[in-house]
């Protein structure tokens, strides 16, 4: 898998996004749950806009000087024993990996979840070397069981997927004989990889940040899955966008406790693991040999432009379960590894336009995502970039943005509202807003709006607010929006 | 220690520096003091009396029970009570001298016990693996989240608290803190020291869960279904 997943073009994924009821039901539901659940953690903090503002000032200090805390990364591994590979491209890394594989004569691959490697298409390569890959995060396992299902989330891959279709496929694949119930199939994949864990030659994670002051690298996981891979095969393999890095442990701490956060409401995670260098001295677990790649792959072209700051991400998902528009279209319609608000910035940067041109216009600028982001990363202005680059390119928007918002069936007619930008509309539209706090009637290039359906007034109640009210109304009518 | 081999850091570097407009990789940065920390107010004042009763209520959230030991039992007698409530053993511990320092001796009188032990190597595995009930101490204790911190090294393998379908960890009172905060900065002070650190340092918090399927929580995925915490 690369970034990119899915058939078709971008207007027939959408489509078939519109066209499957389940999927848009545990979208919204999930994005409600997950919204809760951050509403809560956060509120026991009480500063969050405090904690969110030294997110961002360690983000942007850390990219700032990347160059030197990548190098104090680096020779502290090595201190350590351990081995660094710098990957400036995909196919560096890949082959990297493979070679160390081979040399360790490594059949069966444990992996724990990682998006790098999904973006590099790691599987594929160490696949092509005839070697068993298995993905070990629940998630992850039922799509890969499921003949290679593309994600559709980046916190909960399988989100499009019910209960019943995972018992299918297990039933199918993996000789399951029980229920639907969640325990009994999370209870069987345990059991299943127990046997994969113990029998596996090398483990592959992912890394949550790096520590540059010592060399070490973190994994911020719930299922356990990653302590087992990084415990048990004799030779681990950690693979980091080149970007995931800290100063300090100290700077650790506050962005773990912004991630686990936003990414799942928790407080902390089951299991925050800093792993330095391979085993030491009469240690017995842990692996013989550590390996780190650092991946480039396009991040450093994005360094000194309008759009570095989409390097501060922390993967944590927030601005996805705001999004009004992934609510509506879910995951696969994105065509990425990468959906949401941050898949629409990333994907076109790391990517190139050409196939993902459609992405900056999947937004309302709406600025919900913006507000969730922990790390103040301005997602919608820098959609909005995107926007003037795409036009600056082809002297026009790739399709009308009428036509886009149609294929993501929204199925207003004039695309005003889009153009301003909530930011902007509030002004203008304060005198129309009604008792409840909606647009019953607006002028111009409102009225289509609000002839079909009932529109949030911008800034007053943003979109979020208003599916929220909706949703507790019971009142969540999704055939309203396709008009 | 072997020193690791490291590839292509120059011309990745150097690429980094020239995209954000330097000649050649930056020999120093020095961290800034930041804007905000909110991080060290959260339960500044609190008395371990208060961290304790902090710890005790998040662990209703996070699947795990809690139990302290009451002034007319000994730490051994509630051990005990608790390792026979979730069946017995067999059991493994880390190879570690707070078990007789805090009077557990008689766990190693049980014939179901194993410790830990280096010189059999990946013999250990089996045993955890095999183990109903894996018992540790908490290095350090987050109150705010949870939180046992384990510092793994020889004796003290890693699997003894993942592999095993119970978890029990031991937390001395004096060991929690109000959060992660009191935690990595212990650990940025020693790097700072140039003490070694732990190849392995984990955050546990609970058991191991997953909502992976329709969002629904199952607890108990790869790690421990169960935990329980002990304060003595
Ligand atoms: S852009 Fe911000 S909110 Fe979205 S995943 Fe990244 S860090 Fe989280």
């Amino acid at each position: 898998m690369s970034i990119k997943i899915g058939e078709g073009p971008f207007h027939q994924r959408v489509e078939k996004g519109l066209n499957n009821p389940f999927m848009r039901g545990a979208v919204s539901s999930a994005q409600e749950r997950f919204q809760q659940r951050k509403a809560s953690a956060i509120e026991e903090l009480g500063n969050w806009e405090e904690w969110r503002s030294l997110g961002e000032e360690i983000r942007q200090h850390t990219i700032e000087h990347l160059d030197f805390y990548l190098n104090q990364l680096s020779e502290n591994i090595i201190k350590r024993g351990g081995h660094v590979f710098f990957a400036a491209t995909a196919e560096e890394a890949n082959h990297y990996i493979r070679d160390v594989v081979q040399s360790k004569n490594g059949k069966k691959v444990v992996k724990s979840k990682s998006m790098v490697t999904e973006e590099i298409s790691l599987n594929a390569c160490l696949e092509e070397a005839g070697c068993e890959v298995i993905e070990t995060d629940l998630g992850e396992y039922i799509l890969q069981v499921d003949d290679h299902d593309p994600p559709s989330h980046i916190v909960t891959p399988a989100l499009h997927k019910n209960k019943e279709q995972i018992r299918d496929v297990f039933k199918a694949k993996l000789g399951y004989t029980k229920s639907e119930m969640p325990e009994e199939l999370a209870l069987h994949a345990r059991e299943l990889l127990r046997k994969e864990f113990l029998s596996a030659d090398i483990g592959i994670t992912g890394c949550n940040f790096a520590v540059a002051e010592s060399g070490s690298i973190s994994l911020v996981t719930n299922e356990g899955n990653a302590r087992l891979v990084t415990a048990l095969p004799k030779t681990q393999i950690t693979v980091m966008g080149m970007e995931r890095i800290v100063p300090t442990f100290e700077e650790l701490d506050i962005l773990v406790s912004l991630l686990t956060r936003s990414a799942v409401g928790q407080k902390l995670t089951s299991y925050v693991t800093a792993l330095t260098g391979p085993r030491t001295e009469g240690e017995v677990d842990g692996p013989e040999e550590f390996h780190l790649v650092i991946v480039d792959n396009g991040r450093s072209s994005i360094l000194g432009t309008d759009f570095q700051s989409v390097l501060q991400c922390i993967r944590c998902a927030a601005c996805i379960n705001v999004c009004p528009v992934y609510r509506h279209v879910g995951g696969h319609s994105y065509g990425s590894i990468y959906p949401g608000p941050i898949g629409a910035v990333l994907t076109p940067l790391l990517e190139g336009y050409e196939d993902h041109k459609e992405l900056p216009y999947a937004s309302t600028l709406c600025a919900a995502c913006s507000e969730a982001c922990p790390v103040k990363i301005p997602l919608h202005d820098l959609l909005h970039k995107h926007r003037q680059v795409i036009v600056e390119r082809e002297g026009k928007a790739p399709v009308s943005e009428k036509l886009i918002m149609k294929a993501f069936g929204f199925g207003i007619s004039s695309p005003a509202l889009y153009q301003m930008g909530s930011k902007f509309a509030p002004m203008a539209m304060k005198p129309f807003v009604g008792e409840n706090q909606s647009i019953s009637k607006g002028p111009g290039p409102l009225k289509s709006w609000t002839d079909s359906r009932e529109f949030p007034a911008p800034d007053q109640e943003r979109f979020r607010d208003w599916m929220k009210s909706r949703a507790k109304g019971g009142r969540i009518d999704e055939n309203r929006y396709r008009s | 220690m072997k020193t690791g081999t490291v590839h292509n850091s120059d011309s990745f570097l150097k690429n980094i520096s020239s995209r954000l407009g330097r000649d050649t990789i930056e020999p120093a940065v020095t961290l800034p003091e930041w804007s905000y920390s909110p991080q060290h107010r959260v339960l500044e004042n609190a008395t371990q009396e208060e961290l304790i009763a902090v710890l005790e209520k998040q662990c209703q959230i996070i699947h795990t029970d809690f139990v302290r030991v009451k002034p007319e039992n000994t730490l051994e007698e509630t051990l005990n009570y608790v390792i026979e409530s979730y069946g017995g053993g067999p059991i493994i511990t880390w190879d570690d001298p707070r078990f007789e320092q805090s009077g557990l001796s008689s766990l190693f009188e049980r014939d179901d016990t194993s410790i830990w032990d280096p010189s059999i190597g990946d013999n250990n595995i089996p045993l955890a693996e095999k183990a109903n009930i894996g018992i540790t101490f908490s290095d350090i204790t987050l109150a705010e989240s949870g939180t046992v911190v384990l510092f793994s090294g020889a004796k003290k393998g890693r699997a003894v608290s993942l592999l095993p379908t119970v978890y029990i960890a031991l937390i001395p009172a004096e060991s929690i803190v109000p959060r992660m905060t009191q935690a990595t900065s212990i650990i940025h002070n020693k790097i700072q020291d140039g003490d070694a650190l732990s190849s392995c340092i984990n955050f546990i918090t609970g058991p191991s869960n997953s909502a992976d399927i329709e969002m629904k929580l199952v607890v108990g995925v790869h790690g421990p279904i169960k935990v329980t915490y002990i304060v003595y």
